[in-house]
């Protein structure tokens, strides 16, 4: 999947995290969450996932977390893209 | 007759709300009806069908009946939410603003198309439609009779009172009139009625009194938005130690007739005839669901 403009989704209420993605000329992910020290770890890992399973290869991706679940990381991350990709 | 899932609780959650998504494995209700149509901003539809078919996914022992509330398949979002829904494999579908029986029978076609092309059998996938507008009132029972997928009928009171052009009470007399044609439809049919959602939050003893009323009515649940509201809607709904004492009663009584040779008898001074044991057996179908009695009621009594 190609980032052709600039796109976000989400929202800053808990459990909830905000994605806004643009496009860049190498890949570089910027996350910013209330429970970093804790969870950074796993929440690389599934960005990383994430952007790999929707063949991202290049874009500023960037994660601003309100202690969200996997699963609200994984959507909140293909509907950034799905926009940022449409034409 | 109506079949006998518990369905006294059907609580909507929001769809683009992780926050009471990722509780719905928590909630005490009877099903739960993840919505993306009025919950959903128009510019948020493609987040939320996003994020509830990912929860869906992650949700593995689903301890409750799934719906999932989809916009009309005459917007420009109805067919996409069904695409992303049915894989996640929901029980049925809320359907609203389903004015006539064309309506449904229009759902019924789609939930049968992607069932035979993923080898499902055909009815898998349920329908409650919306009553709620004056129109759909007036179609209930075409709507109820027209596919059988739709395992009950429910009431959607603010959708109504707008096309009604009144405004809603608390007192409810602008929704007796309504509410009788769709149980009426409803159980002409032989399914379910769910009443509509009580919207004050604040005002437990108003729920109490109105889900008392809508279970005096004939009606087998509501709608609810708050999880708050569960467990009055369950209490209210519950049939009271004597209600199955007496049903008990009446069923001993009955059984005795027929021993005897008669379809009546008197129990306490009172006429015992079919219509009382037929009460009496739905009183217990209740109870039983509700665990309150231990064994199921024979429904074989009532035919001797």
């Amino acid at each position: 999947m190609e980032i052709v403009k600039k796109g976000t989704a989400g929202t800053m209420q808990s459990s909830d995290l905000m994605v806004f993605v643009e496009p860049a000329d190498s890949l570089k992910i910027e996350i910013e969450s209330t429970v970093i020290k804790q969870f950074g770890y796993l929440i690389n890992a599934k960005v990383d996932e994430v952007l790999t399973k929707n063949g991202v290869t290049a874009g500023l991706i960037r994660l601003t977390d309100r202690g969200a679940l996997d699963y609200a990381i994984e959507a909140r991350i293909e509907t950034a893209l799905q926009r940022a990709s449409a034409a | 007759m109506a079949d006998s899932q518990l369905r006294r609780t059907m609580l909507y959650v929001p769809g683009n709300m992780p926050s009471m998504l990722q509780n719905v494995p928590l909630f005490k209700c009877d099903s739960v009806i993840i919505d993306l149509e009025d919950a959903v901003n128009y510019a948020e539809k493609d987040a939320a069908r996003n994020l509830v078919r990912r929860f869906l996914q992650s949700w593995k022992v689903r301890d409750k009946e799934l719906l999932v509330r989809i916009n009309p398949l005459y917007t420009k979002w109805g067919h996409d939410d069904l695409k992303a829904i049915l894989p996640e494999m929901p029980d049925a579908i809320r359907f609203p603003m389903c004015e006539t029986a064309e309506l449904a029978l229009e759902l019924d076609a789609e939930l049968a198309k992607y069932e035979s092309a993923n080898g499902l059998e055909i009815g898998h996938f349920g329908i409650l439609p919306s009553i709620e507008t004056v129109k759909s009132v007036l179609n209930a029972y075409a709507i109820a009779t027209s596919t059988k997928r739709i395992y009950a009928l429910a009431f959607g009171a603010e959708d109504y009172t707008a096309s009604m052009g009144i405004a809603r009470t608390n007192s409810g007399e602008d929704l007796m009139h309504p509410r009788m044609m769709i149980v009426m439809a409803a159980r002409a049919a032989g399914i379910q009625a769910i009443d509509t959602v009580f919207s004050d939050i604040n005002d437990m003893e108003g729920l109490r009194k109105e889900t008392e009323l809508v279970k005096r009515l004939g009606y087998s649940g509501k709608s609810l938005v708050n999880p708050r509201q569960i467990d009055i809607i369950h209490e209210a709904f519950a049939p009271r130690q004597a209600d199955i004492d007496y049903a008990l009663e009446v069923v001993e009584a009955i059984k005795q007739a027929q021993q005897l040779g008669t379809g009546v008898i008197s129990l306490k001074g009172k006429m015992v005839d079919a219509p009382i044991v037929k009460r009496a057996i739905n009183t217990l179908q209740l109870a039983y669901a509700q665990g309150l009695v231990d064994t199921p009621v024979d429904e074989e009594i009532l035919n001797g």
